[in-house]
């Protein structure tokens, strides 16, 4: 399954905040998109998953989803997105509960997906009870669980401290070197970035056109031995963003 | 040199070599579970007041001893009168408070969820939460007969005023990121507000519970003053008309104690509802 985002604007308000995007997440492929703070990353991502209407362009699909697909476009959330009130199987069963799936089916998905996020012993603990690491890893299997074509992703990470986030990353990439997803990934860590990223599109500040793409040929299971070559990427991505960044930095300064 | 080391060894004692613990400048501003404090508390006001009156201190015009008062609880107790009471007044909280707060919820999850029925309802309920509703009274005779109807209704708008406003308060609160999460996994609109926004509403509505049960007891006395044969209210107006304090304290206990066990099982309430916060 294609997501094609053609020439998308958008506006809030008076100020533009995305001008004449268009980019395609192909079949197996992770794309990152970069960009400075405030420059419509999440609002981008928000229209590909069909969140938000843009005002300009279109969100577009093409080719038929996978069998057995639930919810194609599924959104993996920087804060997680736990409700407090249900246990970790509970959370999983929230997603299936609106498809008409047998109970037994539902325990057999839900077991399926915990074990393979390596959370089985966690099933009955509420949110609170879990550190950040597992509260994400717990909306990883959530949306496994709906058998996603395209995971959207806006800042998965960010929300952890930096050895968590590398575990989690190691996680990513097996999981995606066993089930080769789609994924529209949004960072502002380069380094993630080059580490998942099959192209990266690289965002100028607000409004937000594509500045640059920078594509990466290297296979991911192979990321973490060549670190070198990659530090050369990313500093690379980081020469296009950074007269952008420091302008950002400067416009909301002047805006506070 | 060796001076100087041996300062060095002996670092950890204060009073040495200039050196002191840094002072403690935490603590405070926490409460400590103290136990039992409540009841003796409450027993040592029970134990003065009783030596007041038995000393003359305190007038039994004025206020009769607690023993006194216990007298005439236990004599209502005898008479078999207690039940008649307590049974009346508590099938009207009981009726009114249900249904009050049954409209309530479901009028303020409409005024949470719609914006037509927030423009057309939220007016309204600021407008009517302010009145009192004993000064409606004489008017829900009128419309409900000057039985049961009247009282109940009395209770019925006071605590459906407060259940609306905590719950469109509590849904309003509701994460926007729960909800954005249930719309982007395809989740029914039904779905949505069944297992995000009333779980996430819950807290506010059961503290709006304590507020509201608080004041379907006000109002349970004032109406059961007009115009009941039975009921807690009934018994201490006539208490007071009487002059027959014992009994007006004993009256006025009761109500502490209704008030105390429906406190306590809200708290039950909360503990089963809202475990997964703490
Ligand atoms: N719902 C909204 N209403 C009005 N303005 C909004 C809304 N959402 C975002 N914005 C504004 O649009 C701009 C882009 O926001 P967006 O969250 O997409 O940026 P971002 O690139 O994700 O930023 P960050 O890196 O901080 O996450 C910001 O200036 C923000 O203030
Ligand atoms: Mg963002």
């Amino acid at each position: 399954m294609q997501l094609t985002l053609h020439d998308i604007s958008h506006r809030y308000g008076g100020t533009t905040v995305l001008d004449g995007v268009s980019l395609t997440v192909d079949d197996g492929e992770i794309v990152c998109i970069v960009g400075p703070s405030g420059c419509g990353k999440s609002t981008l991502l928000r229209i590909a998953g069909g969140l938000e209407k843009p005002d300009g362009g279109a969100a577009l699909l093409s080719g038929a989803a996978p069998e057995g697909s639930l919810n194609p476009l599924t959104y993996i959330f920087q804060d997680f997105a736990l409700l407090p009130w249900r246990t970790v199987e509970g959370n999983v069963s929230l997603v299936l509960e609106d498809h008409g799936i047998a109970a037994s089916e539902r325990a057999a998905i839900i077991a399926d997906v915990l074990s393979r996020t390596n959370l089985s012993d966690f099933a009955r603990a509420l949110p609170r009870q879990l550190s950040g690491g597992m509260k994400q890893r717990v909306a990883i299997a959530r949306a496994l669980a709906v058998k996603p074509a395209i995971l959207l992703m806006d800042e998965p990470l960010s929300a952890l401290d930096s050895q968590t986030r590398e575990l989690l990353m190691d996680d990513l990439v097996a999981l995606w070197s066993r089930e080769r997803f789609s994924a529209c990934y949004v960072t502002h860590n380069l380094n993630e970035a080059v580490r998942l990223g099959r192209r990266i599109i690289v965002l100028s500040r607000r409004p937000g056109r594509i500045r640059d793409v920078v594509e990466i040929d290297m296979p991911l299971a192979e990321r973490v031995d060549r670190l070198a070559e990659l530090e050369l990427l990313q500093r690379r991505v980081w020469d296009i963003m950074r007269e952008e960044a420091r302008e950002a930095d400067r416009e909301i300064s002047d805006v506070a | 040199m060796s001076h100087e080391a041996a300062a060095r060894d002996t670092a950890n004692t204060p009073d040495d070599a200039g050196q002191r613990p840094v002072p403690f400048r935490g603590g405070g501003f926490v409460h400590r579970p103290l136990g039992p404090v409540a009841p003796v508390v409450f027993l040592a006001i029970l134990a003065l007041w009783e030596l007041g009156s038995r000393s003359g201190f305190i007038s039994p015009i004025a206020l009769p001893a607690p023993s006194a008062a216990f007298a005439a609880l236990a004599d209502l107790f005898k008479t078999g009168m207690l039940w008649k009471h307590l049974g009346a007044s508590l099938y009207r909280l009981a009726l009114g408070w249900t249904l009050g707060s049954l409209l309530g919820i479901a009028v303020g999850l409409a005024v949470g969820l719609f914006s037509l029925a927030r423009a057309g309802l939220l007016p309204l309920v600021s407008a009517l939460f302010p009145v009192p509703k004993i000064a409606l009274l004489p008017l829900f005779i009128i419309w409900f007969g000057i039985g049961e109807g009247s009282k109940v209704a009395t209770i019925l708008f006071g605590t459906f005023f407060p259940t609306v406003i905590a719950t469109y308060a509590g849904v309003d609160n509701v994460d926007r990121g729960l909800i954005r999460m249930g719309q982007s996994f395809g989740l029914g609109w039904l779905s949505i507000v069944r297992k995000i926004i009333v779980p996430g509403a819950m807290p506010a509505i059961l503290s709006g519970f304590r507020i509201s049960a608080s004041i379907a007891i006000v109002l349970l006395v004032a109406a059961e003053m007009i115009g009941a044969e039975f009921g807690i209210g009934a018994y201490i107006l006539m208490a007071g008309a009487l002059f027959a304090l014992d009994q007006l304290i004993a009256g006025v206990a009761l109500l502490s104690v209704l008030g105390l066990v429906i406190a306590w099982l809200i708290g039950k309430l909360e503990k089963r509802l809202l475990s997964w916060r703490m």
